[in-house]
């Protein structure tokens, strides 16, 4: 594994540093310059894609949460146990289909000529331009469908372990249940919330298949640009620079986010 | 009695929790019901269409007829088995090593197995072309299944040191005690007790290798697996087979994922095999 991962992320390094052209081949010239080359006078503009893509990131992680919490609650606290572990499944049964596969069919269901939208403008509820793939919500909610179970299982999987004699001694010293949530459940599950965000950011912010399959010309991201400048443009050096900036952009990111919010239990979750 | 009667008015609880549940699941079940028909749609043309044009098995009678779809399944299945058992037999001596002994690097181990799930695929996939580009290796089908070893290992350590930590190690330094040798103590003791670990870690692998786009995308070089298939197809329509493959996987998936849940049922206490999926399910990202 040291062989296999650290190194190649080493290499990603060095192959950054080199010069030369798709033809002639690649040789290393500690050439620091592509960074600055890169970002500040650059004709393709990539510090957009970057912004771009922790934009999608931030929102997708921000959403999944709002979504996910209510359904790990359901799961943790209405329902008896005989049923918690068909509820997980069906939580999972996405992944048990190709994640292209499965992508790609959103973007055959919201085409224009797809049931959704020719249903919409049937019920005249949207005009005959309205569309969806292509934009930004697009690839937001294709990242979430995506995502989901990375956020719910984290956060069902705290959840599961507060003592429920908390929540009753809670009820005895009468506190309301929006007292119970806040003070009680929401910090408890803490844990659980950070885990996700970790999975689900790091996982959206680098995807470049969410915005291919069901973005546009105005959703391309850094995971796109890594991609395209590695297997269709040969830039091999670009792509390295660009990859090892995502690699240490992240890093910082939940470094911070694990200072600013730390929490000890991280080991025990995943 | 009287304790009941002390206690504050309980809420009741109100439907919109089960509701919003439902509903998001619902969302979800979409693009698996939509594959499901689809393949049965008696499509004019031999790419996806979206008008119904009434209900046929053609394209499941007929699964093998789209040019390099059946290969690329192939070598996505190849890759899978290959990358599954390897990753198993080299990360679970690595597990039980963290699992169970205190040595100099384990830190620093358990931050790189760490890291290589945290890590992000895109990534991982342009750091090892990049380290197969500078070490002059051929992209191709050994390049693929390295890569799938090197991320399926992660998965595997943190599945079977899981299982471990949920098993007393006293029954280890009993077996000791009563005279076995450390390898007596690992094939008849600690072997068959993390036999469940290993079988389901073996298939958290698989169903990761079969699944992944990202990093195979960048050291595939001329090889196809199904996932790289579907996604150059998906560009131009995808052919119904597609969806009649991506329906048998879904089913077979399905399937091995009930049958794996009963069998560590009968293993152990039915709530130790469901923390035991979730964990599964977790690293899965």
């Amino acid at each position: 594994m040291l062989l296999f991962f650290l190194i190649p992320l080493l290499s990603g390094l060095i192959v950054s540093l080199e010069t030369g052209n798709p033809v002639s081949g690649y040789t290393l010239t500690w050439n620091w310059h592509i960074y600055s080359q890169l970002f500040v006078h650059s004709d393709i503009p990539y510090t957009t894609f970057f912004l771009r893509s922790l934009y999608y990131g931030v929102a997708t992680t921000i959403l999944s949460i709002l979504i996910a919490y209510p359904m790990a609650f359901y799961i943790a606290f209405r329902v008896s146990d005989r049923w918690k572990s068909p509820l997980i499944l069906l939580v999972l049964l996405s992944f048990f289909v190709s994640f292209v596969i499965r992508t790609d069919m959103w973007s055959f269901v919201l085409a224009q000529q797809g049931f959704v939208i020719t249903g919409l403008r049937d019920l005249h509820i949207v005009g005959k331009n309205f569309h969806i793939l292509g934009s930004s919500s697009a690839v937001i909610g294709g990242d979430i469908y995506n995502n989901l179970a990375f956020m719910v299982l984290p956060i069902y999987v705290a959840l599961e372990r507060i003592d429920r004699r908390i929540l009753e001694a809670a009820r005895d010293l009468y506190s309301n249940g929006r007292q119970v949530f806040f003070r009680v459940v929401l910090p408890l599950s803490r844990a659980g919330i950070f885990a996700g965000v970790l999975l689900v950011f790091i996982t959206t912010v680098g995807d470049p298949v969410n915005s291919a399959l069901l973005g546009g010309v105005g959703t391309y991201t850094i995971g796109q640009a890594i991609q395209d400048s590695y297997l269709t443009n040969q830039q091999f050096n670009v792509a390295a620079a660009l990859s090892t900036v995502l690699m240490v952009i992240l890093g910082i990111i939940m470094f911070a986010y694990a200072r600013i919010f730390g929490t000890e239990n991280l080991e025990n979750l995943v | 009695m009287s304790n009941v009667t002390h206690r504050p008015p309980r809420q009741r609880n109100s439907p919109w929790l089960a509701i919003f549940f439902w509903v998001v699941m619902g969302i979800t079940f979409v693009p698996i019901v939509v594959m499901m028909l689809y393949s049965f749609n008696n499509a004019p043309t031999s790419r996806i269409t979206f008008a119904w044009n009434g209900f046929t098995t053609y394209w499941y009678r007929n699964l093998t007829q789209v040019n390099g779809l059946t290969h690329a399944f192939l070598i996505s299945l190849e890759v899978a088995v290959l990358s599954s058992i390897i990753s198993v037999v080299v990360g679970t001596p690595v597990a039980i090593a963290l699992g169970r002994f205190r040595f100099w690097g384990k830190g620093l181990i358990s931050g790189i197995v760490f890291a290589d799930i945290a890590a992000p695929a895109i990534v991982v996939g342009a750091a090892s072309l990049s380290f197969f580009l500078s070490i002059n290796l051929n992209t191709g089908l050994l390049t693929i299944l390295i890569a799938h070893v090197a991320f399926n290992i992660a998965y595997v350590v943190v599945v079977v040191r899981a299982r471990l930590s949920g098993m007393d190690s006293a029954i280890e330094d009993a077996a000791r005690d009563l005279g076995a040798n450390a390898w007596t103590t690992f094939t008849k003791v600690t072997l068959p007790l993390i036999w469940p670990g290993l079988l389901a870690a073996g298939l958290l692998a698989f169903a990761m290798s079969v699944d992944d786009y990202v990093i195979t995308s960048f050291i595939a070089g001329s090889s196809v697996t199904f996932p790289l298939f579907v996604y150059g197809a998906a560009k131009v329509g995808l052919p119904p087979q597609v969806l009649c493959f991506g329906t048998l996987i879904f089913l077979v998936g399905l399937i091995v994922a009930l049958a794996n849940g009963a069998l560590s049922r009968r293993h152990l206490a039915a709530r130790a095999a469901t923390e035991d999926q979730i964990v599964s399910a977790i690293v899965a990202g």
